[in-house]
């Protein structure tokens, strides 16, 4: 008897479904995941619908509504098994921001009619509200890395997913290092790896869209980002950007901002 | 009287997340509301006190389909801030990476999300099974777009190699002739995607748009140029906040934009066909005469035709950028050293249509105010109206076929809601 193929939906909550579009951008093994598994429920590219349980459920963006509260508990009592992809999902993504600020002055900032905007003060990771199988990271997630995480699921192992820094990938890549040749500032020493350390490689400082790394050295990293100077922004900014509720970026962030209100 | 109302809580096959709800009674249309649920995610308000260098980074999180429409038009505004001016091969180079965006762009709205509309499919998936070949020929056209972005941009989602002024490192001549056998490959697979799409049954029926596009002295309009329309619009791009609005519409509690005292408009592909058609480069001119493209098309289902005209235009161009290419003596130009408070705006056309940004910056060159009109949120009135349109012509269907309906005529504007969503009212009347 022919045995049922694995069953994989993918949700939405607050993002730029840039990382379901990793998904699609698999072009040469969007066929083959497609031969290996039923994908039930992918809105953003098919109408067709299956209802649950799903075998692996991909959940991009972070929570952000009342409505996403309730919602996130009914997926995960959906799915077997259940992984967060990017940066919103993981960490809040670049809206966390509204986290560090007065929520009733951002929804009058932007909309005129603020009292129908119905949104909670906070943006959090998915991992906030219910219990998560495994953590993809990335802003947005590496194509290899979502291959690998689909595979390893789908044949029951763990992810090989590394937690080592960008400056691991970057010496790999056989990069210069621009922090000690050029003096760019550069998050690649406490920003997770998994990115292909592009941004050295286009002669540019990582700005930590992985997120934190396995091990950071947070103080070793501020002091030399105080060194190299990062004006006009203050440097607890930085952390402050699309993994700013991550714990060691949140850790740092605040321990620059304390630093600099205290001069 | 019987009343009908059609509901779709969650329209498939269009980025981010939209419903639709439509009232009839008896044999009258009586409201029609296309709505959006997406979250908002407040880039307007978190931008305001971020440097100017942080926007091209920040503003690409607003849309993972087009985040170099984002960085382009963001570059742009804070150049024209600051009186810089980019020239040349960095000009050049930019028009290379948009080209990319526009081919993933097309490629993934034309063969993953509208054609299986036509062909009767849920997905691409399911018509793979039937149409191998036309599904294969489009994933590989999407990966050649991918590839020119990942070659310029670092990679295809959230490039990181774009940056106000130009780029933080520019390719040698080496590495884009290495990508010039995969876009002669694509020119082909594009030519032969305007003749499927132009193979494909379409409704007979024409709309009256407002077609609002860019215009450029030279070119089919990317960066450049002035706003114009068919009913008689001829303005810079600074002046597009005092000919369009956005007005808030009681019954969705949802911004749309509209031309001030005349309604609602078009802007993508239909519209900047339309409006420059004889700016097309010749293999895309060629293709339109062979399939026989009418020069302006108001049937909107035959847009997937123009996006495919639009593609082949835009591997044409990639290829004669890399002709022409000699590597500028610096990947940016350096900004000013210093700052008084200074604003900016400027429109750029993403691949579903003008995409305009508005920055104020203060002496610092930190942001104190910023401005994002998505092209969706200049076509959502629009759209209403051609589902009226429509729903008029269609009430002897059923529930189902009525709703199917309406979705395929959505997606005809490839609309991305998750761009229209952070300035988007949610719509929140509840009995």
């Amino acid at each position: 008897m022919a045995q049922r193929k694995p069953r994989v939906a993918v949700w939405k909550f607050a993002s730029c479904d840039g990382c379901q579009l990793t998904m699609l951008d698999c072009e040469d093994a969007l066929l083959a995941i497609a031969g290996q598994v039923e994908i039930a429920n992918f809105r953003e590219a098919s109408s067709a619908v299956v209802d649950g349980p799903y075998d692996l459920s991909l959940v991009e963006g972070s929570v952000t509504t009342p409505e996403d509260l309730r919602r996130i508990k009914e997926v995960r009592a959906e799915s077997r098994v259940l992984v967060t992809i990017g940066a919103c999902a993981t960490a809040g993504g670049i809206q966390a921001l509204r986290n560090f600020a007065d929520i009733d002055e951002y929804r009058r900032a932007v909309y005129a009619q603020p009292e129908y905007i119905e949104t909670l003060a906070t943006s959090t990771p998915i991992a906030d509200h219910v219990p998560v199988d495994f953590e993809l990271r990335g802003c947005p997630i590496s194509k290899l890395q979502l291959l690998e995480v689909l595979s390893a699921f789908l044949t029951n192992r763990a992810p090989n997913v590394p937690n080592e820094s960008v400056c691991i990938e970057c010496k790999r890549r056989g990069n210069v290092c621009v922090l000690v040749a050029r003096g760019t500032p550069c998050l690649g020493p406490v920003t997770q790896a998994g990115c292909g350390a592009i941004c050295p490689a286009f002669h540019r400082g990582c700005y930590g869209c992985f997120g934190p790394q396995g091990s950071p050295n947070i103080p070793s990293m501020l002091k030399n980002l105080g060194e190299l100077g990062l004006a006009p922004l203050p440097m607890h900014r930085v952390f402050r950007t699309f993994n700013a509720m991550a714990p060691a970026f949140r850790t740092a962030a605040d321990a620059a901002a304390a630093e600099e209100t205290a001069r | 009287m019987t009343e009908r109302t059609i509901s779709v809580d969650y329209i498939a096959r269009v980025e981010g997340e939209g419903a639709l709800k439509v009232r009839i009674r008896g044999t009258t249309v009586e409201d029609v509301q296309l709505k959006i649920w997406e979250p908002p995610r407040f880039f307007e308000a978190f931008l305001r006190g971020r440097s100017y260098l942080e926007a091209p980074d920040i503003t690409a999180r607003i849309c993972g389909i087009c985040p170099i429409a984002y960085q382009m038009s963001s570059c742009h505004a804070m150049e024209q801030a600051l009186g810089m001016r980019v020239r040349g091969q960095l000009r050049a180079l930019r028009r290379l990476i948009y080209c990319g965006e526009w081919i993933e762009s097309h490629a993934l709205h034309i063969y993953l999300l509208h054609a299986p509309d036509f062909l009767g499919y849920p997905d691409a998936l399911a018509l793979a099974k039937d149409h191998p070949d036309a599904v294969k020929h489009g994933l590989e056209l999407k990966k050649i777009g991918n590839e020119l972005m990942q070659l310029l941009g670092g990679r295809e989602i959230h490039p990181i190699n774009v940056r106000v002024g130009g780029f933080y490192r520019v390719p040698t001549v080496t590495e884009l002739e290495r990508i010039r056998p995969a876009l002669e490959t694509a020119l082909g697979l594009a030519e032969e995607t305007v003749r499927f799409a132009a193979g494909l049954t379409f409704p007979d029926i024409e709309e009256d748009y407002e077609f609002v596009s860019l215009r450029h002295e030279h070119e089919y309009p990317m960066n450049e140029g002035d706003v114009v329309s068919n009913r008689g619009v001829k303005i810079p791009m600074s002046q597009f906040e005092d000919v369009f609005e956005e007005t808030h519409v009681p019954y969705s509690h949802a911004l749309q934009s509209q031309h001030r005292g005349e309604g609602s408009y078009l802007v993508g592909p239909l519209a900047r066909y339309a409006l420059n058609h004889d700016r097309l480069l010749p293999r895309a001119k060629s293709i339109a005469r062979e399939v026989g493209l009418e020069d302006v098309v108001r049937n909107p289902y035959r847009s997937i035709i123009v996006r495919g005209v639009e593609t082949v235009h835009a591997v044409e161009e990639s290829l004669k950028i890399i002709d022409a290419y000699k590597p500028p003596d610096e990947p940016f130009v350096e900004p000013p050293a210093s700052f008084h408070a200074t604003s900016g705006a400027a429109i750029s056309e993403a691949p579903r249509g003008m995409l305009y940004h508005r920055y104020r910056l203060n002496e610092e060159g930190l942001i104190e105010e910023a401005k994002i009109v998505a092209p969706t949120s200049q076509n959502q009135k629009r759209i209403e109206d051609d589902l009226r349109h429509l729903l008029d012509r269609s009430l002897n269907l059923d529930d189902r076929e009525l709703t199917n309906a309406c979705e395929k005529a959505i997606r005809n504007h490839d609309p991305c809601i998750s761009c229209a969503t952070h300035f988007l009212k949610l719509d929140l009347v509840r009995a």
